[in-house]
């Protein structure tokens, strides 16, 4: 009895989530092989399957003949300002939200979550012409504001949600013991925000490090984040592709990795909107 | 204990909640101050640039227009088929995401011993940089190395090299696919939220009733998981339309105006010729296009917050 069952449910649910997985993970997987394999080897006989034509050539150039180690850095820095900015501005405005009933409270909220709607075109293009009357094109303020366009209402939906979680007779009760309002959000409801800030904090880098079109428009010469590096790895008169794979990867990597480890606390705030991609 | 009941009695006396009013204010400055320069300030640019005929880098000769960008885009025959692309762009990718992320979460809400590895794996696509999603396809696509032909003509479904991204009749479903297989993971960690939510028991009833698979999908899971589909469905609209990073790197809206959607041509407008005028007027044109979207979607949310 156990036995067809078993076989029944390799071919109707084992196989069939076998094939999904191998969609949805072909493409990089591809990618990985490609920038394994030595550009040379791809023009004369293609992407090498086996590990015998395998090598970290394309890597070292990478990092020998390129910028690429400064361009992670441009988007470290970006990424995490991007993170320190959204956060320090959501706190308290989720604290807001959650814990008091005042006039324009719906207005406000709203506001937040029609900003996450705006087409990224209706504001790059202002946002260019601001920033360049400011001189922040070029810059790393410049891209971390940018990026906070959509990291700053991401993150106070996210964060009232877990705040809204947190039980409010604590706050009542450090109150009634003479806490000050901000008191209370600092000690009481702060710690116990603690694991909602992470996995915000943990997307908002995600968002950021990935960006592209800010990146492109808004950066320059000088501030040249990884997702625009990438690109300029195409080179001048032929698509060096093991190169460009080498950079894919790599530039991928952070954002990949972070992201598996914060997905599965992500699902409350999407079921709210506030997840843009 | 007796804190929390003391408190309680405070909070119904009322003096407790009412006596700072404006604190909520001020902790709500820092965002709303900055929201407001970074996104509302450029917002309200864009609508008045949309009135100037400006070329950026010859402000001398900007001068004001009134509609006149505007009733050069009805006359404009790349914008009308840049709104024809961008209503088949939303129209295919949307329903296929959507249809795929379903079969992939009712395979994934079934038992099997790797279900948890699997889960992860799929969520693979909606984590890359969407430029490394693009040059990776273009790798795929490529007409003389990539794999895709190469796969197709093996399997002897193409007799020759097919020039995905070059094709013009083919270029725009190319990109589509591609955004098919990056978006269909959103779908199907949202719907197996969903899925999770409605209870075993009620299929036992059905099944003790008879009821067969399908009928059972149909009276029971269908219902269960339509909020979800609605809402992730109407976030998806408004993100797949605003989405142009994919299409730029891969195609660059070519060959021709193939695979422009509008966002995308407000963007190529301004970036390329400089003409921000007509740019922004055809991207808050797009704007006022997709919110009647943006606007059902923000009642059923506001609901959803008020509930």
């Amino acid at each position: 009895m156990t036995k067809p069952s078993t076989l029944r449910r390799i071919l109707t649910t084992d196989l069939p989530v076998a094939l999904i997985v191998l969609f949805a993970m072909a493409p990089f997987a591809w990618m990985i092989l490609t920038s394994l394999t030595p550009s040379a080897l791809i023009t004369s006989s293609g992407v090498s399957l086996s590990p015998a034509g395998w090598s970290l050539d394309n890597y070292w150039r990478l990092i020998e003949q390129t910028s690429f180690l400064m361009n992670m850095l441009h988007s470290l820095i970006i990424a995490v300002g991007t993170m320190l900015l959204g956060l320090l501005v959501a706190v308290t405005a989720a604290y807001a939200f959650s814990r008091f009933r005042f006039p324009g409270r719906r207005l406000l909220m709203l506001q937040f979550l029609l900003i996450n709607m705006f087409p990224v075109v209706l504001l790059i293009l202002p946002l260019f012409v601001l920033m360049r009357r400011f001189g922040l094109l070029d810059t790393h303020v410049g891209l971390i504001l940018a990026n906070s366009t959509v990291a700053i209402p991401f993150a106070v939906w996210m964060l009232t949600s877990y705040v809204g979680a947190i039980p409010k007779s604590l706050d009542e009760a450090a109150m009634t013991d003479g806490c000050s309002r901000l008191t209370t959000l600092r000690r009481i409801v702060l710690p116990l925000m603690v694991p909602g800030i992470i996995s915000t904090g943990i997307y908002i880098f995600i968002t950021a490090w990935n960006e592209y079109l800010y990146a492109l428009t808004l950066g320059g010469r000088n501030v040249r984040p990884v997702t625009v590096a990438i690109q300029t790895l195409i080179g001048e008169y032929q698509i060096e592709w093991g190169l460009l794979a080498a950079g894919a990867v790599v530039g991928a990597l952070p954002a990949t990795l972070l992201f598996l480890f914060v997905q599965r606390h992500l699902i409350g705030g999407m079921t709210q909107g506030a997840v843009k991609g | 204990m007796s804190i929390v009941t003391t408190t309680r009695a405070a909070e119904r006396s009322g003096s407790f909640w009412r006596r700072a009013h404006l604190t909520p204010y001020w902790l709500l400055a820092p965002a709303v101050v900055v929201t407001a320069v970074i996104v509302f300030l450029p917002m309200l640019q864009a609508v008045a640039t949309s009135f100037y005929d400006l070329i950026l880098f010859r402000p001398n000769a900007s001068r004001f227009v009134g509609f006149g960008n505007y009733i050069k885009l009805l006359q404009d025959p790349v914008f009308w088929t840049a709104l024809w692309n961008t209503v088949i762009w939303i129209g295919l990718t949307v329903p296929l995401q959507m249809g795929l992320g379903l079969i992939t979460a009712i395979l994934l809400n079934r038992e099997f011993p790797w279900r948890g590895l699997a889960r992860a794996l799929i969520i693979i696509p909606w984590a890359l940089p969407s430029v490394v999603i693009a040059l990776m396809w273009r790798w795929i696509y490529d007409p003389n190395t990539g794999v895709l032909n190469d796969l197709l003509i093996y399997l002897s479904v193409v007799q020759g090299a097919v020039p995905w991204l070059a094709d013009p009749h083919l270029a725009l479903y190319a990109v589509i696919a591609t955004l098919t297989w990056q978006g269909f993971p959103f779908f199907a960690v949202m719907i197996l939220a969903g899925l999770q939510g409605i209870p075993k028991s009620q299929y036992e009833a059905a099944s003790l009733d008879g009821a067969s698979p399908w009928r059972q999908f149909l009276h029971i899971t269908l219902p269960g998981i339509m909020p979800v589909l609605a809402t992730a469905g109407l976030l998806r609209v408004i993100w797949v339309a605003n989405s142009m990073d994919v299409i730029f790197v891969m195609t660059g809206g070519g060959p021709g105006y193939s695979t422009h959607t509008l966002p995308l041509y407000a963007f190529i407008k301004a970036r390329q010729n400089l003409d921000f005028g007509y740019g922004t007027a055809i991207a808050v044109t797009f704007t006022i296009l997709l919110g009647s979207f943006v606007a059902v979607y923000l009642a059923r949310t506001m609901r959803e917050v008020e509930k």
